[in-house]
């Protein structure tokens, strides 16, 4: 009691690890490697996104975090305690949407809910009906709640199994891929909805291969390839890791091009009508009027911001295909 | 957020406290019997084992229409009794459907019981709620069991039903050539399904290992019961006498030894015997194997 105020609770602290792993690794029987020595750190409290091209091992680190897959070497530990041992007392405090939603299709969507809560023994079957409707509510389900769940669309099914997730008031939410088969709508109602649940308290930790849903809702993410941990941090450090580039749309597109070389602009692209360069170390507006001043219609001059994928090429050296 | 908030089950404190008790871990068994026979697949199967007796019935009566034939000799055990007593029709339908109705219609929901859910990807989903591995095997076994009972109840009703119907009711006699009252031979009747039932434990067991072996419930189910085939065969063969006595369906129709005066228990021990011997090598291998799994559906 040596705290230096006792009406404070106990602190939550900010600098523990929700998930840790270390020298994670899971080979599989065929021998190949899916995940190979895995160092992960998602901070307490972070929107952590965990990226990576399809095939990358993403899928995998999620299930032997979740206990499902056992690693060949290398520990995990989930809010503080080692999994897969801990997974009775780590799991009913974390939500999960793991590779797309899983339901029976001849139970409504209520029913699918409420076999799922009762799957859960520290689930309050007092609460039971309350908790399925407030979740059901959640993800804007509530006046479907009664159809039976083959004859849900996709992006239907996505929530009910988002409103699994969130049957309980959890600590750590692991959504893997949440917006598949949503529309624009929808993804943005989830986008919303991390959003929420971030500043609820609730880690979140989203797996996707969509770099800009990434970059809009995270503070934080590590990129994956092939089984690998590339880099991980907050997103501000990682974006700004890679520069920008300077990009002109102009008909005289060759012209162009030798000013901007001229100008000291290094990499320069030609694509059509539009050129794209490595902005050289001066004045953008003195670039622009040495284009004008050869003749060079300049029809749109732009500083397009470093997004996450360049800094992943960057990091990479490779697109964003699937690994073979 | 504050001390004085132990009940708040506030989304703003994601850590409320929460007392499990342990009763609520029997939910899952209430929902995995609500699933069991909610599917149409369950209900159909019941649906063929509640018509055999009635098909077993007619048959009965047309033949027995044209006049006393004097019992021909072929057939399922009691059939020459039931157009004296229409309680005999429970027995012959019990005797008709064990070696493959029954354990077929066992086979589908035990071979399902894992693998449909790993194949459906609801396992995964049940694994991270916690489930738990143990229990919920456990649970698949004992919703497997009740749907034993269930099945057996199912044809001994119909029967009894259909019975009742086509047939007089009253004394009957037993094998031993005793008179026994009806009321009594209602009371064999309830013992030799509740027998029957537990009969298919051991098979029940095979049916729950072999589904964790696969991700695949209709693979698992086409196992389930092609092992089942396979035995019926072998135990046909009389080279193999040897091996006979440990194949799950030697003892099957020792339930008609209840229907001898007084009751003649050494093959019914041996098959309950039998039984709970599968039931624990399988269901050991069963747990041995799904705990360890890698779940990757």
């Amino acid at each position: 009691m040596a705290g230096p105020s006792v009406t404070e609770p106990e602190p939550e602290r900010a600098d523990d690890a929700v998930i840790s792993t270390r020298g994670l690794t899971k080979r599989y029987r065929g021998g190949q490697l899916a995940v190979d020595g895995l160092d992960l750190t998602v901070p307490a409290g972070s929107v952590f996104g965990f990226l990576g091209p399809n095939g990358s091992g993403k899928t995998t680190t999620i299930r032997m975090l979740m206990g499902l897959i056992g690693p060949t070497a290398g520990s995990a530990r989930v809010l503080g305690r080692p999994m897969p041992h801990a997974a009775r007392t780590v799991l009913p405090r974390v939500g999960a949407l793991i590779e797309g939603p899983a339901l029976y299709g001849f139970l409504s969507g209520r029913d699918n809910l409420l076999r799922y809560d009762e799957a859960d023994p520290t689930a309050d079957p007092r609460t039971r009906r309350e908790r399925v409707a407030a979740a059901l509510d959640r993800v804007g389900l509530a006046a479907a709640a009664g159809k039976k769940a083959k004859a849900y669309s996709l992006g239907m099914k996505q929530r009910l199994g988002l409103a699994a997730a969130l049957l309980q008031p959890r600590r750590l939410l692991v959504l893997d891929e949440p917006t598949n088969g949503l529309d624009p709508q929808g993804m943005r109602e989830i986008r919303t909805l991390v959003r929420e649940l971030a500043s609820d308290g609730t880690t979140v930790f989203l797996s996707s291969h969509l770099l800009d849903e990434i970059e809009q809702v995270c503070t934080h993410a590590a990129v994956m390839a092939r089984g690998r941990l590339i880099i991980q941090g907050a997103v501000a450090d990682l974006s700004a890791g890679a520069r920008g580039r300077l990009v002109v749309t102009t008909p005289d597109a060759g012209e162009a091009a030798r000013v901007l070389k001229e100008q000291g602009a290094g990499d320069v692209v030609i694509a059509e009508d539009r050129v794209t360069a490595e902005p050289p170390d001066r004045d953008p507006a003195e670039v622009n009027a040495a284009l004008v001043a050869a003749g060079v219609r300049v029809r749109g001059f732009a500083l397009e911001r470093a997004s996450l994928e360049d800094a992943f090429v960057a990091l990479t050296g490779e697109g964003f295909d699937v690994a073979g | 957020m504050s001390r004085a908030e132990p009940e708040t089950a506030g989304s703003g404190t994601p850590e409320a406290a929460r007392t499990p008790n342990p009763l609520w871990s029997l939910g899952l068994l209430r929902g995995e019997l609500l699933i069991t026979f909610r599917r149409w697949r369950t209900l159909a199967l019941l649906g063929v084992l509640a018509a055999v007796p009635v098909l077993v019935g007619i048959a009965v009566k047309i033949e027995t229409g044209d006049g006393p034939s004097g019992g021909g000799g072929e057939g399922p055990a009691f059939i020459s009794q039931i157009s004296n007593n229409g309680l005999f029709l429970v027995f012959t339908a019990l005797a008709a459907t064990l070696p493959f109705f029954l354990p077929m219609a066992v086979g589908v929901v035990a071979g399902d019981a894992i693998a449909g859910e790993s194949s459906a990807g609801t396992l995964r989903y049940l694994l991270v709620a916690p489930a738990g591995r143990t229990r919920l095997l456990l649970t698949k076994y004992a919703a497997v069991m009740a749907f034993c009972l269930a099945a057996t109840l199912v044809v001994a009703v119909s029967a009894l039903a259909v019975g009742a119907l086509l047939f007089p009711l009253g004394d009957l006699t037993t094998i031993s050539g005793t008179r026994i009252g009806y009321a009594e031979g209602l009371g064999r009747a309830l013992l030799i399904a509740l027998v029957v039932a537990a009969s298919l434990v051991g098979f029940a067991a095979l049916g729950l290992f072999v589904s964790t072996l696969t991700g695949s419930g209709i693979g698992a189910m086409a196992t389930t019961v092609g092992l089942l085939i396979t035995v019926q065969i072998l135990d046909q063969i009389p080279q193999l006498d040897a091996l006979q006595p440990y194949f799950f369906s030697h003892y099957w129709l020792s339930f008609a030894d209840l229907m001898r005066e007084p009751v003649y228990w050494d093959d019914l021990v041996r098959n309950l015997g039998l039984q709970a011997l599968y039931a624990a090598v399988f269901g050991s291998a069963a747990w041995a194997r799904f705990t360890a799994k890698d779940i990757t559906a």
